[in-house]
């Protein structure tokens, strides 16, 4: 077939690529690092071996390193007399059906034997097993497995994925949103290439990232910041190329009310003081401990050559290095800011994606100027009255229609022959959604017009029949 | 307009989804010289919807009035014309992200049905991905192959008019992510399979019936899939009222005797109540659309 070199290179993992790390159903997020000590589900290891093999691979992990095992696995146990009970009647828990000790499988694990070896000797010596049935033998392999089964898969990051993940491993850094929640909101957003795209989010950078990915690169996003800078650990996850990053804009949200207002002034250098001080500060307690190790050196040099000229002169020149890079990096910023200003001046953005722990209501009302009309937007929240109360004030304030307050129900299914039956209730902690479409505001009644959309024939009729 | 690029302005040609009420939506084929016939009165589209910004307000012949909404996948599956059972945006949602969907993906579809899940497809698989749709009945192929080109998106979208179940999709080794929507999917896997790339892929069958999914999830595993997973997602509208709970009357308090003689002179007998802002579930939510199964194809 026609992909099959450019695939295999696409295929392969690569040091330095992002991936996950998959056991069952828990997910593990990385970078590929030379000699790098992972710790994933209570085992370490490195990561090196698997660069040069394939997304989704299987590694068994081996002492200190990983290693490729054969691929097709026997699902069925290595025993191969298939006996089986009909029923528990005569199953005593009496807690001595297994007859290997604990320190007995310590010792076997120290031997080193492999996950599906131990499961076979505690198969064996289990004397209930044969008198199990067929479905019991079932559950009790896929549990001892689960326990000793050492393998890790390595997967190419996904929106799918890394939303699992999250979910799974760290809810309350994505304000526990759900994963069909996240899939929702894509939709509902209708985020699709080349579109130009706001998003507020403090859900460590996962929503951003599923907006980028859905954009593949084309269009812009403007990542609506609070505090000092963005926050983007999620984003990185992704492993997007270079060039998704040049879609990607950023913006204080606390200038919003002077770009609104049109006195923010990108040229000036002082419009973000706050932030850059901050930040200056935090870059130069990370440079300290260098420069002071520059500096008594050079005291020594200092000492040893010649007179203090010279020293202090070199102190200068450094300074005057240093207040450069400042400069440049304030510079880079004042650009930054400026040409995400632009976007936003237009007022014409393409979709609003809002996810944070702040209160929703102030973040839509002040970015709802931002779109034009006929654009869909997706609030979330993890609790229902904010949004209720969202709901009550774009119906007085007019300017919107289609607004629905909804939440998904999510239900896992376990397939197997005989023994089909939904295995997990998720409702609740899934997080609600406010969607809806701006349009134009009407500007000869602003206020109430809207209000009269929904029940206003109802009680025309009620009037009516009175008079 | 197109169904994946926005314009800001109504232009001849257009499909336009004018917004009634939360509930009533319809879409209109904009053309020079027509009129379109609504609740509130007629729209002329020369003059009212023709160089129009979308998202503004129409006012009708009755003087009612409206919003003329710019298309999208989600406004045209509430507002399409039904020639089959389609499927609704909570489950395109899921599907999407659990078929890892983005620009640039190649899917095989069947079938096409009503084309609601075709449009989400292909607004998000634009503008580099592809969309290979198998739908076996002639008159609705013909249909939504039409439809596709009414609303821009025929290039991004391949209709073939054949049994999947017999001839597969007309494509193979090509696909990212296969979707079946047929009564029986277990037939098509195979097929499913051919489609795909080497390097794998994404599966998602979607059946009403239990007994459908346990014969496709046991094809699925014969065929080599992996990570087969079901599930149901169904959404839950809130309607956000004003409710007030009356207070009761517990009758004159003597500990209070302040209050007892001034309360009956200035209102007599009070209604007080309680005013709040809540929600309510809707009487009656669709309880079940489908089960959706999910499955990866491993490299091969």
């Amino acid at each position: 077939m026609a992909d099959h070199e450019d695939d295999d290179y696409q295929c392969r993992i690569k040091e330095g690529d992002y991936v996950v790390l998959k056991r069952g159903d828990i997910f593990k997020a990385m970078q590929i690092q030379p000699r790098k000590k992972v710790i994933f589900e209570k085992q370490w290891f490195f990561l090196d071996n698997a660069v040069g093999h394939l997304y989704g691979a299987t590694f068994e992990i081996v002492s200190g390193g990983t290693l490729q095992p054969e691929k097709p696995k026997d699902t069925v146990s290595s025993d191969g007399s298939k006996e089986a009970g009909t029923d528990n009647r005569n199953i005593v828990d009496d807690g001595k059906s297994q007859k290997l000790t604990r320190d007995d499988i310590e010792t076997l694990k120290e031997q080193g034997l492999k996950g599906q070896q131990i499961i076979d000797q505690l198969i064996k010596n289990s004397s209930t097993f044969r008198d199990k049935t067929e479905y019991a033998q079932d559950k009790y392999i896929k549990k001892k497995k689960k326990k000793y089964e050492n393998t890790v898969t390595i997967l190419k990051p996904s929106c799918r994925i890394l939303a699992l993940m999250y979910h799974g491993r760290e809810p309350g850094k994505i304000c526990h949103m759900r994963y069909d929640t996240l899939a929702q909101m894509l939709t509902l957003a209708n985020i699709h290439a080349g579109s130009k795209v706001l998003v507020f989010e403090t859900c460590a950078g996962l929503v951003l990232g599923s907006v980028m990915e859905r954009m593949g690169g084309y269009g812009s996003v403007i990542q609506m910041y609070p505090g000092g800078g963005p926050v983007r650990a999620g984003v990185e996850s992704f492993g997007f190329p270079a060039h998704f990053h040049d879609m990607l804009h950023e913006f204080p949200i606390c200038h919003v009310n002077s770009l609104l207002a049109g006195t923010l002034d990108t040229t000036a250098k002082d419009t973000n003081t706050d932030e850059t001080k901050s930040n200056m500060a935090a870059e130069e307690e990370q440079n300290q401990p260098e420069a002071d190790e520059q500096g008594s050196m050079e005291q020594q040099n200092m000492e040893i050559n010649t007179g203090d000229e010279t020293g202090q002169d070199q102190e200068k020149t450094r300074k005057e290095a240093k207040a450069q890079e400042k400069k440049a990096r304030l510079e880079e910023k004042r650009k930054k800011l400026a040409a995400a200003a632009a976007l936003l001046e237009g007022r014409n953005a393409d979709g609003l994606v809002i996810a944070s722990r702040f209160h929703p209501c102030p973040v839509l009302m002040g970015l709802l100027k931002f779109l034009s009309p006929s654009r869909p937007f997706v609030v979330y929240s993890q609790y229902k009255e904010p949004l209720i109360e969202c709901y009550t004030k774009l119906r007085e304030h007019g300017g919107t229609v289609n607004l629905r307050l909804t939440d998904t129900w999510l239900r896992h299914y376990q397939v197997l022959p005989n023994r089909t039956h939904p295995v997990l209730l998720m409702s609740g902690g899934g997080g609600y959604l406010l969607s809806g479409t701006t349009v134009a505001m009407d500007r000869s009644k602003p206020a109430g017009s809207q209000q009269a959309e929904e029940p206003a024939p109802k009680r025309q009729k009620l009037t009516d029949t009175e008079g | 307009m197109s169904f994946v690029e926005y314009s800001d302005f109504i232009q001849d040609g257009d499909v336009a989804i004018v917004y009634l009420s939360h509930d009533s939506m319809m879409p209109v084929k904009v053309q020079q010289g027509a009129q379109t016939q609504t609740r509130y009165g007629v729209i002329r589209h020369s003059t009212d919807l023709i160089g129009q910004r979308y998202g503004s307000k129409v006012t009708c012949s009755k003087g009612g009035w409206v919003h003329v909404l710019h298309p999208t996948p989600e406004l045209w599956t509430v507002s399409l014309p039904h020639r089959t059972q389609i499927l609704y945006t909570t489950d395109i949602a899921t599907i999407t992200m659990m078929l890892e969907l983005k620009p640039g993906s190649v899917v095989c579809e069947s079938g096409t049905g009503s084309g609601s899940l075709s449009h989400a497809i292909l607004r998000t698989i634009a503008p580099t991905g592809h969309l290979h749709t198998v739908e076996f009945h002639q008159q609705r192929a013909e249909k939504v192959a039409e439809e596709f080109q009414e609303h821009r998106v025929d290039h991004l979208v391949t209709v073939r008019n054949q049994d999947v179940c017999k001839d597969g999709f007309g494509v193979t080794g090509v696909a990212d992510a296969v979707f079946l929507d047929i009564p029986s999917p277990w037939e098509a896997v195979k097929h499913a399979k051919a489609a795909m790339k080497r390097r794998g892929g994404r599966v998602c069958s979607f059946s009403p019936c239990i007994e459908q999914v346990q014969r496709t999830c046991e094809t699925l595993a014969e065929e080599g899939f992996q990570e087969i997973s079901t599930m149901e997602v169904l959404l839950r509208v809130h309607d956000v009222r004003t409710v007030s709970l009356p207070l009761p009357d517990f009758g004159p308090d003597p500990s209070e005797p302040d209050t007892e003689r001034e309360a009956p002179t200035t209102s007599g007998p009070t209604h007080a109540a309680v005013t709040l802002k809540t929600t309510t579930p809707p009487r009656e939510i669709p309880g079940h659309t489908g089960y959706l199964t999910f499955a990866t194809k491993p490299r091969t």
